[in-house]
């Protein structure tokens, strides 16, 4: 028993099994320091930091963490929204901390920070049932995985042209979307749960309040969750029969990282004399980047397996040989005999076959992709539902938003807000709402919840500025911003053919109780009527006065009539937009 | 063993290979027999027999509504031969006014006992800054709480369920900092807090959505409830207040609020209610917004009758006619809820600097 736990090492002490030193007597510790330890440790770092963020990203826990940090760093959500918007937002030259170190280094992001890549490659290897010959040709390049940059054309010339499509596959923005709409309700049921049997048993644990949605007497719900929870259950289904299949094939920000690479001084060497042709180094390759062969730099995910793997020691990660003009060569030594140096590298006049530095990409296809892209732009803008013509009444977007035209050109659909909303009012569109171009961008359903009135969380964890940040004197319209008025976002309208007092003899007048504008946006005529059973009753009939009315929907949502509220805001007379405004007498937009 | 494919199997000798295959019938003789038999328990057994699935009419399958009930009687504490109905402090120091309120009706010792558990409900329906007058003055929760503290409570709970969201009405209107810093702990409302409450004699919730998690193991209610204002039921104040215990679709009691209010009253007897007068929102009730619509009001009233403590914020706060009072009072009074005529019954007035 005591020899399975403890080991007694060369020195003769004993020794926690696994704990002992290696036989040339040098600390366990150097035995386990191998980099690929050290990048395990660097993804679950980064994993954890995300999830972290996530989870402060919440009213109570707020407490100045940079909740959209990951966001910030992706470099794509930077270009993209540069080229959309020809500026950068806020926080969004933090996508430097990524896009620097990948010109250097080749893409360290992939697989040493991305909490998505790091969630692929833990269900690869935890459902992984692949024998080693099996691994080694499901690792092996395909032209399949061409198709990101294809993505990523289609997708930054759409940005051209003012429509930013990249939320829909960026990994950062697709796995934010995917815990705020889809993980975190399903925590919350969870929680319940677990509550529930506790509380059965006596214990008062508040689980609620230490996970993720405290504080809310509702389940949160989304519309569309179970697409977006099908999305990455398939997503993450497709490592069973592709390893890393999202990051090598779909992956627009890995295609960006990838173009970036190709100038990167440092990558994996393979010493030509040492390998013996074995192919071991493709067993764990993440990118399927053919280091046994011509090593494809805008696949590496520079994890560093297939050094690890090597057993001829032929694999190093080094700086490539410098290449200079022959005639420079000439004057500084025999380049063919590989013995001139410049800073230690030797120096060579062309760049050895054994590496395909750019993305191998045939241009036909690239061509093919930018005129898909550029297609693509008129068929998305012409859609009825984005335009100021023929808008949804139900395209309610939080306060602080930009007109549409500039919305679209900023909204990652990263879903943060909706994350954020403490009501659960925002919603990820549908189709119906924002059409195909607005899909999961936030809009309001009054349904669920309303616009809290003292409340602009969703301006400020908004990464790109599609909400604009809002202080709250900027929302209520006060202080300096006092000329212009509140920020509205839609208005109220009454259904006397289903509003209580207006059609059922019942007095009601809910929504003039909540209404939270001083002097209420909602009034009521008194009336007294003798009822259809003789009884004499006063009835509230309620009636909405425009000018005060902001949007925030609280009538709508606290409505009794619950499928069909009798009142309710349509987007008409937002102040983001004087095309889609009501009332002549207005203040000036912000 | 001989794998399956392996040519010892499939030679063998003659007497092995019937041995197993008659063991191989047997077994799966067995196995289809016990899942016939089980299934067919569990589909045509009585109901009531243990694994009997049976369900001939569909009503078998409908979830189960356990109800809960509020102690009996309530969580007064028993009736003074010389405490006043009412105690009313008026004043600007808000810690001596609770104080002095509370000792107008026989003092904290009357109701907290040593090691009791204490709910508080103050009214947090609102997003709302203190001095909009919307929510219970904190000021006045931390001096309640304690007190509450000093006569020996081992634990108070302060809970609502706002009409906003919970968070940030807590957070605004500085509820759950006062709580915190008097020592109580804040409840708020999660879906699994609710339970089906029964209240025997109420007309519209005799059976309805209650706030309930809180209440496991207290031992004394207190209510505290800011002068407000009301769009449909002119004002809301003390009995109204237990609204924020519900749960459910509450927004269809707007349809008879008067005789929600009365239920309120016969689903909630406290200890007793601490009337917050110190700001009143005399206008944009309930939710207020704007300095304009609240005035001071000085004042602290104590009862355990939340009836007269309304009737007394009406006629002395609000300042509004009392021929006109609130339907719900003599709709309450008329239950034997309470007696609303506060003039009728002993009221102890303190005048604190």
């Amino acid at each position: 028993m005591a020899d399975a736990v403890f080991r007694r090492g060369r020195d003769g002490k004993a020794y926690l099994a696994g704990f002992e030193p290696s036989p040339d007597g040098s600390p366990w510790w150097v035995r386990k320091l191998r980099i690929t330890n050290v990048r395990v440790v660097s993804q679950a770092f980064f994993f954890g930091l995300f999830v972290f963020l996530l989870w402060t990203t919440w009213f109570s826990r707020l407490g100045g963490y940079p909740v959209s940090l990951f966001l910030e760093l992706d470099p794509l959500v930077g270009v993209a929204t540069a080229i959309a918007t020809h500026t950068v937002y806020k926080w969004l030259w933090r996508g430097l901390f990524v896009l620097i170190p990948t010109l250097l280094l080749g893409r360290v992001f992939c697989n040493w920070m991305c909490p998505y890549g790091t969630l692929h490659q833990f269900v690869g290897w935890l459902f992984d049932i692949r024998a080693n010959r099996d691994s080694i040709d499901a690792n092996r390049y395909r032209p399949l995985f061409q198709a990101k940059y294809y993505i990523l054309v289609v997708m930054l010339v759409m940005a051209a042209f003012g429509s930013l499509q990249i939320g829909l596959l960026d990994p950062i923005c697709l796995l934010v979307r995917s815990f705020a709409v889809a993980f975190e309700p399903a925590s919350d049921l969870a929680t319940r749960g677990l509550g529930e049997a506790l509380a059965s048993r006596g214990v008062d644990a508040d689980l609620s309040a230490a996970l993720f949605a405290p504080g809310a007497s509702h389940h949160r719900i989304f519309a569309g969750a179970w697409f977006v929870g099908a999305m990455i259950v398939v997503l993450l289904g497709m490592n069973l029969v592709i390893p890393r299949f999202f990051c090598r094939v779909l992956c627009p920000l890995g295609a960006f990282l990838g173009v970036l690479s190709r100038f990167a001084p440092w990558r994996i060497e393979r010493d030509l004399t040492k390998c013996t042709d074995c192919d071991l180094c493709l067993k764990r390759c993440e990118g399927a980047s053919d280091p046994q062969a011509a090593l494809r730099k805008s696949e590496c995910f520079v994890c560093f397996n297939c050094i690890d793997d090597c057993p001829e020691d032929a694999l190093t990660f080094a700086r490539a040989p410098v290449t200079v003009k022959p005639w420079i060569v000439g004057k500084v030594g025999d380049v063919k005999a590989r013995v001139a140096t410049l800073f230690g590298k030797p120096i060579i006049s062309e760049v050895w076959d054994t590496e395909v530095a750019a993305p191998d990409l045939p241009r036909r296809r690239v061509i093919f992709a930018a005129l898909f892209g550029v297609l693509a732009y008129p068929f998305v803008r012409l859609s009825k539902a984005v335009n100021d013509r023929g808008f949804s009444p139900k395209a309610i977007r939080p306060p602080g938003s930009v007109a549409e035209p500039e919305f679209l050109e900023r909204c990652i659909k990263c879903d943060a807000c909706i994350h954020v909303c403490p009501t659960n009012v925002l919603q990820p569109s549908t189709l119906e709402q924002g059409g195909f171009e607005g899909v999961w961008t936030p809009v309001m359903d009054f349904a669920v919840g309303f616009c809290q009135l003292n409340c602009t969380l969703c301006s400020e964890v908004c990464p790109t500025g599609a909400i604009q940040k809002t202080s709250l004197e900027r929302k209520l319209g006060v202080g300096e911003y006092q000329a212009h008025g509140p920020i509205r976002v839609g208005t109220a309208f009454f259904d006397q053919g289903r509003c209580l007092p207006w059609a059922m003899q019942t007095p009601c007048v809910v929504c003039e109780e909540v209404c939270p504008v001083t002097p209420k946006a909602i009034g009521a005529y008194e009336e007294t009527i003798t009822r259809w059973d003789g009884q004499t009753v006063t009835l509230d009939k309620p009636y909405v006065r425009p000018e005060l009315c902001i949007g925030c929907g609280i009538c709508e949502h606290e409505c009794p009539v619950l499928d069909s509220a009798a009142v309710y805001v349509t987007a008409i007379g937002e102040t983001r937009s004087e095309e889609r405004s009501l009332l002549l007498d207005r203040p000036k937009s912000v | 063993m001989a794998e399956r494919g392996d040519p010892e199997h499939r030679v063998g000798t003659p007497v092995d290979a019937r041995a197993q295959s008659r063991r191989r019938f047997l077994r799966q003789a067995g196995v289809i027999a016990s899942v016939s038999a089980a299934a067919g328990w569990a589909a045509l057994a009585p109901p009531g027999l243990p694994f009997s699935l049976r369900d001939p009419d569909g009503e078998r399958g409908k979830p189960a509504r356990h109800a809960v009930s509020l102690r009996k009687g309530g969580f007064a504490v028993p009736a003074s031969a010389v405490a006043a109905g009412l105690g009313v402090a008026r004043g600007d120091r808000i810690d001596a006014m609770v104080r002095a309120a509370v000792d107008g009706i026989g003092g904290i010792g009357r109701f907290i006992a040593n090691g009791d558990r204490v709910l508080v409900k103050p009214n947090v329906a609102f997003e709302r800054v203190a001095a909009l007058g919307a929510t219970t003055n904190p000021e006045v929760l931390v001096a309640l709480i304690r007190l509450v503290r000093e006569a020996g409570a081992a634990e108070v709970r302060v809970v609502d369920n706002p009409i906003e969201a919970a968070e940030a009405c807590f957070e605004r209107s500085g509820v759950r900092a006062a709580a915190i810093e008097a020592g109580a702990r804040v409840y708020l409302p999660s879906p699994s807090d609710f339970d089906v409450l029964h209240t025997p004699g109420a007309q519209l919730i005799e059976n309805w959505s209650f706030f309930h998690r809180p209440f496991v193991g207290v031992d004394k209610v207190i209510g505290v409830a800011p002068v407000k204002d009301h769009n449909l039921c002119q004002a809301s104040m003390t009995t109204k207040n237990w609204y924020g215990l519900l749960g459910g679709r509450r927004n269809q009691f707007h349809q008879d609020i008067h005789g929600i209010i009365t239920d309120l009253a016969r689903m909630l007897r406290p200890t007793f209610v601490v009337l917050d007068g110190t700001r009143v929102l005399w206008r944009s009730g309930p939710t207020g917004g704007s300095l304009a619509d609240v005035r001071p009001g000085r004042t602290l009233v104590a009862s355990t009758d939340s009836l007269a403590a309304d009737a007394f914020g009406w006629d002395d706060l609000l300042a509004r006619d009392p021929g006109a009072r609130p339907a719900y009072l003599a709709k309450a009074a008329a239950a034997g809820l309470g007696n609303p005529d506060w003039h009728a019954v002993a009221v102890k007035e303190t005048l604190v600097g």
